[in-house]
């Protein structure tokens, strides 16, 4: 197989849009947003609630889509919770950077580390708006999504 | 086409069937290029065809040497453009076999010739609760431009089903004219299914009860030889990109009685009588709807490349591409995890299927890089993905310059994306 599609659908990529974490409606949440890419039809509702300190206390997704979509919608939801909205913020913009296959020095040795099986996107172009799709939505729920 | 329901035996080598393919794709040297190290296998045809040298070629040389505005100035090169202008609308009138050449109007496609039938044929007519039959395999182009008129005017749009495999039930859709239906408007061929409508019986039904019929022929044009006279149809749209033509041209063919009573679509130069102050009157037809200077080199390119489809035996460039998708129909059996959506007698030659547990954008991708180049999505036909309950399908669709070898690709690679992606 080419290294480039065995670096985008690498086996930690499929078993998350195989078996995505934390999926299914969150009752309570205090934010919500869907996300939709008209190009392609991939849909993603993101669910959140923020806790008094105003960190992520839970945050769950629902949607369809290729299994980069998917994938990338888990490991967020993975990612995100427990963060404080500025590390939060943070971990976006890196990951924005990263699947762009721009510098992103901003991510922590952790994050990055997490965050690597999602560096082939950026040999397909084409395909970048599939990975950030759950990550515009979240910032959607947050701005404007409040319940 | 007759003949369209059956599939031919016969092997796609040169000349077997009256049509060379391996003569066909000397034409189209972008079919000779890799991608990713591969050869490109175009099976995306159905959302752009790839153009044959003489229609380039053709767009450039009267760029070169007789280009210059159409219908205004009095020189040499005016003169000479707007004869090639007009007599590419001839090219389109013979393509059709429309009875005038004025029943031919160019637009910048299919979607702005529909458009223009909403706005200046349907609209004026429309009071609230006049209904539009449609049916749920129609591409957004012929959707939307009847939205408009539900939005704005209070139609009612009263959709068609089709049956399991894709095929139209003309009774169901004769059952859908009543006395309020003031329009049919339906594809020629699906861009997803490769449902090929019954037009002729669809037109007779429709006009034994007063009521007039546009076809959207994007695809149909392409793959069937279209007879407007015939048909008796009364609107029938195509665009030059999937006629392997240039972007940018399109035509509008519609019976001189309903172009005479339909009020101008753009104003601008070229489709005025007399302009006054406070006064205005409007050029006859076609003219009347062709607002502002016109894609003339692509009217051109447009012409050569009908020429060029003419020039070909269509019979046998028809029964080289059912080869194709039955080949490929065939081949795709052996995937259990695959399913075909559309099925319908005499389709024509596009393959459009889901996958269990892979996207379509998933597969694409693996296919991409395998230099096979599909459509993956919605195809602009939602409604008709939610009959089938499907966000998104892939699809192959197949032009005259495909060939086994192309659908042999297509098999390996989804065997290679179903070892990629697998079942999980």
């Amino acid at each position: 197989m080419d290294n480039a599609l065995r670096e985008l659908y690498q086996e930690v990529i499929l078993d998350h849009s195989r078996h995505p974490r934390h999926y299914g409606a969150l009752e309570g949440a205090s934010h919500k947003a869907e996300g939709y890419n008209p190009l392609c039809g991939d849909k993603v509702t993101v669910y959140l609630k923020l806790g008094e300190d105003g960190r992520v206390a839970d945050i769950r997704f629902e949607g369809n889509g290729c299994a980069i979509s998917q994938a990338s919608a888990s490991m967020m939801t993975d990612m995100l919770n427990g963060r404080t909205q500025a590390d939060a913020e943070k971990l976006m913009e890196g990951f924005l950077h990263l699947v762009k296959g721009e510098d992103a020095a901003g991510l922590s040795e952790d994050d990055r580390e997490t965050l690597d099986v999602m560096g082939g996107i950026s040999e397909f172009p084409m395909r970048v708006k599939c990975a950030t799709l759950a990550w515009h939505t979240y910032k959607n729920a947050l701005e404007e999504g409040a319940t | 086409m007759n003949a369209m329901g059956q599939i031919p035996s016969t092997s796609p080598a040169a000349g077997a069937c009256g049509f060379d393919v391996r003569a066909a794709r000397a034409d189209f040297e972008i079919l000779w290029r890799k991608v990713y190290g591969k050869p490109l296998v175009y099976l995306d045809s159905g959302a752009s065809a790839q153009k044959p040298r003489v229609v380039l070629d053709t767009m450039q040389n009267f760029a070169v040497s007789e280009y210059a505005n159409v219908h205004r100035g009095v020189h040499f090169l005016s003169a000479a453009a707007t004869d090639h202008y007009e007599a590419a609308r001839r090219t389109v009138q013979k393509f059709l076999n429309a009875a005038h050449e004025d029943e031919i109007v160019f637009t910048k496609g299919g979607t702005e010739a529909i458009n223009l039938v909403s706005y200046s044929y349907m609209a004026p007519k429309i009071q609230p609760g006049d209904e539009i039959v449609l049916t749920v395999m129609e591409h957004h182009s012929n959707i939307v431009p009847w939205h408009f008129l539900r939005e704005r005017q209070g139609a009612v749009l009263k959709w068609v089903d089709v049956r399991d495999d894709g095929s139209l039930d003309i009774e169901a859709l004769d059952a859908a004219i009543t006395p309020k239906t003031k329009l049919v408007a339906v594809t020629h061929m699906s861009n997803v299914l490769g449902t090929v409508t019954p037009l002729k019986e669809i037109i007779a039904r429709a006009h034994a009860k007063g009521v007039p019929v546009l076809a959207d022929g994007c695809q149909g044009a392409v793959h069937e030889i279209v007879d407007v006279q015939a048909l008796d149809i009364d609107f029938y749209a195509i665009t030059g990109h999937k006629l392997y033509g240039p972007t940018g041209i399109g035509a509008l063919y519609a019976k001189r009685a309903h172009l005479k009573g339909m009020r101008p679509f753009n104003g601008g130069g070229e489709m005025i009588r007399e302009v006054a102050r406070d006064a205005i009157t409007y050029a006859d037809p076609p003219a009347r709807f062709e607002a502002g200077t016109p894609p003339i080199i692509e009217s051109v390119g447009l012409a050569a490349a009908l020429d060029y489809m003419m020039g070909l035996d269509r019979v046998a460039v028809a029964a080289h591409e059912h080869d194709l998708l039955a080949y490929a129909r065939e081949q795709v059996r052996a995937f259990n995890w695959l399913k075909v959506i559309g099925d319908a007698p005499g389709k024509g030659a596009i393959l459009s299927f889901e996958a269990e547990g892979m996207h379509a954008h998933d597969i694409a991708t693996i296919l991409d890089r395998e230099g096979v180049a599909v459509r993956a999505g919605h195809h602009c036909v939602q409604p008709l993905m939610e009959r089938f309950c499907t966000a998104s399908t892939t699809r192959a669709s197949f032009a005259l310059y495909n060939t086994r070898v192309d659908v042999d690709a297509l098999i390996a690679g989804l065997a290679k994306a179903r070892g990629i992606l697998g079942n999980g």
